[in-house]
């Protein structure tokens, strides 16, 4: 006869105010095979896992039942306190009797006994346990960082500096991400290169780092300790290994009008470029789209040029097989299309710009070599709008719902750039709030508007319409001096929302990471595991899993490099004992398992079976490797002849719990 | 199925929902204290894959007027493929039901992410609302585990 | 502050007065801005608060042409122009006159009547 003991949390008033815990505990008493059963204000506090150990020994409980919070909360908590009294960890239930119960119900009466019920099938359950022994997986200590932004930069030389290998995967020619094409940062006016460029430089030297640039990740197979991932290296046409970045390909191209991406279009590039000057790796790539070697046969000028004979027109996509460890998603931000908000004419004037096109304006390697003029004449802009929240904060069928987080301060110091380099032009900013939380934040913005006199106008734009005179008019509300304006500006400046990378929603699938209506990659906790996908392995780094600024990518990217180290610090990691198992004496070797496990975790081998007539026969039976299993339980139900089961989460155990709900 | 002391039909409902995500959204729903009925019962499995035509059919042995399984979206599963296999073979279960008389509206299958706590307490309120439309179930009930 | 009328105005308006961020874009673009005395983010923000009574004895409710450029560019989904529609028919019904109904139209009427001026009128009086 087996002993178990139940313990009713009251969790505060939490669970007390709706459910009357006494009476559940006094309920589920009376069941067959509790030994003893009482309840306590915090069960997952010291004392009261105090209460279950000495219960546990008191009585020599089989098993347990503890009715509280849900089991994603404190499920470890309390196979841990019974691991340390003795009793096998897996002989632990929870009846969740706070989210799916006294939380949702007002009436104490109904909710009372709803969590007798959910008691009940806990104990069912529980009275049908085996004591389960977790397996054990190597690890492979190597790590992969895909994306090759400030975020994963960051993340790729904290796991190096702890002596771990670590690739970075960068779709893009060079790594940078997007600070590589920013002026000056927040607060500090850092200049954005002089502060990147070192890092990037490190990332190259480092021995236990390798950058795969130009590269994309294929396809990932595998859990957490053993991934196998497939990395396609695409062409550049240029042997990484022999070139030198002398850039004297780029000198003599002949096809001169490529739109530059690096500076968003407001300048040409070549057909062989290399994307800006500290790129790393200094290498060329040639546009296959542009090239008229590639295209027609008819060229070869960089071939020639070249002293060290790194063009290769024959290149092809390479695939590289890698096995990693931990995987950090680090995919960064792009700036929305504007184009749909056509109040603000986007599209219809040059003289519209978004920030991040400011931004390389104003640089002194953009389009202009620094000199802030107007895209349409090149003339020098005397009055400057800055629009602020384009496509954040709006209802979902409008832009984004969020808040993005950065346009507050990066505007703020556009404004005060801009008033410091040409004291005589005027800078209007039009905001809704201003958004200034970190450290030093709200004294730079002020800096702006007391010390550089940039004109912050509470209100919203409702309107820009190109004049025939080719500047621009700006019509917006001063809801403090309760007027319409009108501005006639030189320059608009859209402050556009940010949204996750277009690869990141196919990156998620393959890593089955969750990801949330906005494409940001989900974390396992937002408060309490921030770095961290739910999925385990995967771990997560900078502006792919939320909005933010570079002080805060750089600190979470440190403290995801933290969660990897303590993953591959591991010789061999605890893998969850709840796997499947066959039934050797009812498997008739049918596949039909094997066939639906996404891990491929079931393989077939000839067993011996002594008959009863004496005789011996050799049957093909299913073998689970439970290093592999991942417990989702597929198998048990296509094996037609019930020999596949689950540990944990048996076809008695369910079918008891079914039982015990529907009495 | 029970009566209470009004004598008015209090249905009993099944919920099977996946741990990654319906569980978590069903959680979430409790964390934001939203309302939906309490003759719902959920019990946790691995995976939507996990759910064994036969532990439906218990269900509705032992005197469940209503079951409703809840996974991950397709495509999200923690498992990869976990409920593509769920949706089949409930299709295929609940045709096979209607045939027997558990009309469709006793049996349901929902997609709930574990960021959708809403969307759990609304789909638990209206699958609670229909079933109690639908009455009692008497079908494939054993009359031995009747009270 | 009379939460009669306000429940009335949101009611009969359907508008999400609660949702507004005060960003004040519905105002910028409102063409005719200047003749009002009470703009369109302050029709929002006085029913929101109550004041619908002070919002019935301006002439600004007048002033607004419907254009539903507000409603366009709201990036809350507001409805300013809804609110204020409801507030100029609260005005009519205190007055007494009211409820177009179906019947009330002649059955003979002018070829040349556009559709438009019959739904809107049906929709102006038939709340």
């Amino acid at each position: 006869m087996q002993k178990i003991g139940v313990f009713v949390c009251h969790c505060g008033t939490n669970i007390a105010a709706t459910v009357d815990v006494k009476a559940v505990a006094e309920a589920l008493g009376r069941e067959p095979s509790v030994a003893v059963s009482t309840d306590y204000p915090y069960m997952c506090s010291e004392s009261g896992q105090n209460l279950i150990k000495d219960a546990i020994r008191e009585h020599a409980l089989d098993g347990v039942v503890i009715c509280s919070c849900s089991p994603r909360m404190h499920e470890n908590t309390f196979r841990k306190a019974a691991a340390q009294a003795g009793l096998n960890p897996y002989m632990v239930e929870i009846a969740n009797i706070r989210e799916q119960c006294s939380w949702i119900h007002k009436d104490k009466e109904e909710a009372t006994e709803k969590a007798i019920i959910l008691g009940r099938a806990a104990i069912a359950k529980v009275l049908l346990n085996a004591p389960l022994t977790a397996g054990e997986s190597p690890v492979t200590k190597r790590a992969l960082v895909i994306g090759g932004g400030i975020a994963g930069i960051q993340t790729a030389l904290d796991i190096a500096e702890a002596g771990f290998p670590v690739d970075i995967v960068e779709k893009e020619p060079t790594i940078g991400g997007k600070m590589a094409q920013l002026d000056k940062t927040f607060p500090t006016l850092d200049c954005a290169a002089c502060i990147l460029t070192p890092k990037m430089v490190d990332c190259a030297q480092n021995e236990n780092i390798r950058i795969l640039s130009f590269s994309e990740v294929e396809a990932v197979s595998g859990f957490v300790g053993n991934f196998t991932v497939k990395i396609r290296r695409k062409a550049r046409y240029v042997d990484e290994t022999k070139c030198t970045g002398c850039g004297l390909c780029t000198e003599k191209c002949p096809v001169k009008k490529v739109p530059n991406e690096f500076n968003l279009g407001m300048d040409q590039r070549r057909a062989v470029y290399i994307p800006f000057a500290q790129a790393v790796p200094k290498v060329a790539r040639i546009d296959p789209d542009w090239c008229n070697m590639l295209k027609n046969g008819k060229c070869g000028l960089c071939s020639k040029i070249c002293t060290v004979g790194a063009i290769d027109y024959k290149q092809q996509d390479t695939i590289l097989e890698e096995q990693y460890g931990a995987i950090v998603a680090a995919t960064g931000y792009e700036p929305i299309k504007v184009d749909r908000y056509d109040e603000y004419a986007y599209t219809q004037s040059k003289d519209v710009i978004t920030s991040l096109e400011f931004e390389r304006l104003t640089n002194a390697a953009g389009p202009t070599s620094g000199t802030l003029l107007r895209p349409s004449d090149g003339r020098h802009p005397h009055t400057i709008v800055f629009i602020q929240c384009v496509g954040s904060r709006c209802t979902p069928e409008k832009g984004k719902t969020y808040c993005s987080k950065i346009c507050c301060m990066y505007t703020a110091k556009h404004a005060m750039l801009t008033r410091e380099k040409y004291p005589d032009t005027d800078v209007y900013v039009f905001y809704i709030d201003v958004r200034t939380p970190g450290k030093n934040f709200d004294e730079f913005y002020r800096r702006a508007a007391e010390e550089y006199g940039v004109h912050y106008i509470k209100g919203a734009v409702g309107k820009v319409a190109p004049r025939a005179d080719g500047t621009l008019d700006v019509q917006g509300s001063d809801l403090l001096m309760n007027e319409q304006l009108h501005i006639r500006a030189d320059l608009v400046v859209l402050a556009a929302a940010i949204e996750p990378s277009k690869t990141a929603r196919p990156l998620a699938t393959m890593l089955t990471a969750s990801m949330d209506t906005n494409d940001f990659f989900t974390e396992a906790h937002p408060k309490l595991r921030p770095v961290e996908s739910p999925t385990a392995g995967i771990f997560l780094s900078g502006a792919c899993q939320g909005p933010k600024d570079i002080p805060e990518t750089v600190s979470q990217a440190s403290a995801c490099a933290a969660k990897v180290i303590g993953l591959l610090a591991k010789d061999k990691l605890t893998g969850n004992p709840c796997v499947a198992h066959s039934d050797e004496w009812m498997c008739n070797g049918c596949s039909n398992c094997a066939s639906v496990c996404p891990y491929g975790a079931i393989t077939y081998e000839d067993r011996d079976f002594r008959m009863p007539d004496r005789t011996t026969k050799t049957r093909r039976v299913a073998i689970v490797n439970p290093a592999v299993c991942q417990g989702c339980g597929a198998c048990t139900v296509a094996c037609p002849s019930g020999a596949m089961d689950l540990y944990g989460f048996s076809n008695s155990q369910i079918m008891a719990e079914v039982d015990a709900i529907c009495k | 199925m029970q009566v209470n002391e009004n004598e008015t039909f209090v249905p009993t409902i099944v919920a099977f929902c996946c741990n990654w995500c319906s569980y978590a959204g069903a959680d979430l729903s409790g964390t934001n204290r939203l309302q939906y009925p309490s003759n719902i019962k959920i019990i946790r499995v691995p995976c939507s894959c996990r759910v064994n035509p036969m532990f439906i059919l218990r269900a509705f042995q032992r005197g469940a007027d209503g079951v409703i399984l809840c996974g991950c979206h397709p495509g999200d599963c923690h498992y990869t493929t976990g409920n593509y296999y769920a949706r089949r073979r409930m299709t295929l279960l609940f045709s096979m039901l209607d045939y027997l008389g558990i009309e469709r509206g006793r049996t349901r299958v929902e997609w709930v992410s574990a960021a959708e706590g809403q969307k759990f307490a609304e789909t638990m309120k209206s699958f609670a609302a229909e079933i109690a439309a639908l009455g009692p179930n008497r079908r494939l009930e054993d009359l031995r585990c009747r009270k | 502050m009379n939460h009669d009328f306000k429940d009335r105005i949101v009611r009969m308006s359907g508008a999400a007065v609660e949702k507004c961020m005060r960003c004040g874009k519905c105002s910028a673009t409102c063409p005719n801005y200047g003749e009002m005395e009470y703009h369109p983010h302050q029709f929002v923000y006085m029913v929101e608060r109550g004041e619908v009574e002070r919002l019935m004895a301006s002439p600004s409710i007048y002033a607004c042409l419907t254009c539903f450029a507000c409603v366009e560019r709201c990036p809350r989904g507001v409805e300013p122009a809804k609110v204020i529609e409801a507030v100029r028919l609260e005005v009519i019904r205190q007055k007494g006159q009211n409820y177009l109904k179906p019947d009330d139209i002649p059955a003979t009427l002018d070829d040349d009547l556009p559709q438009q001026a019959l739904v809107t009128a049906l929709r102006k009086f038939a709340k």
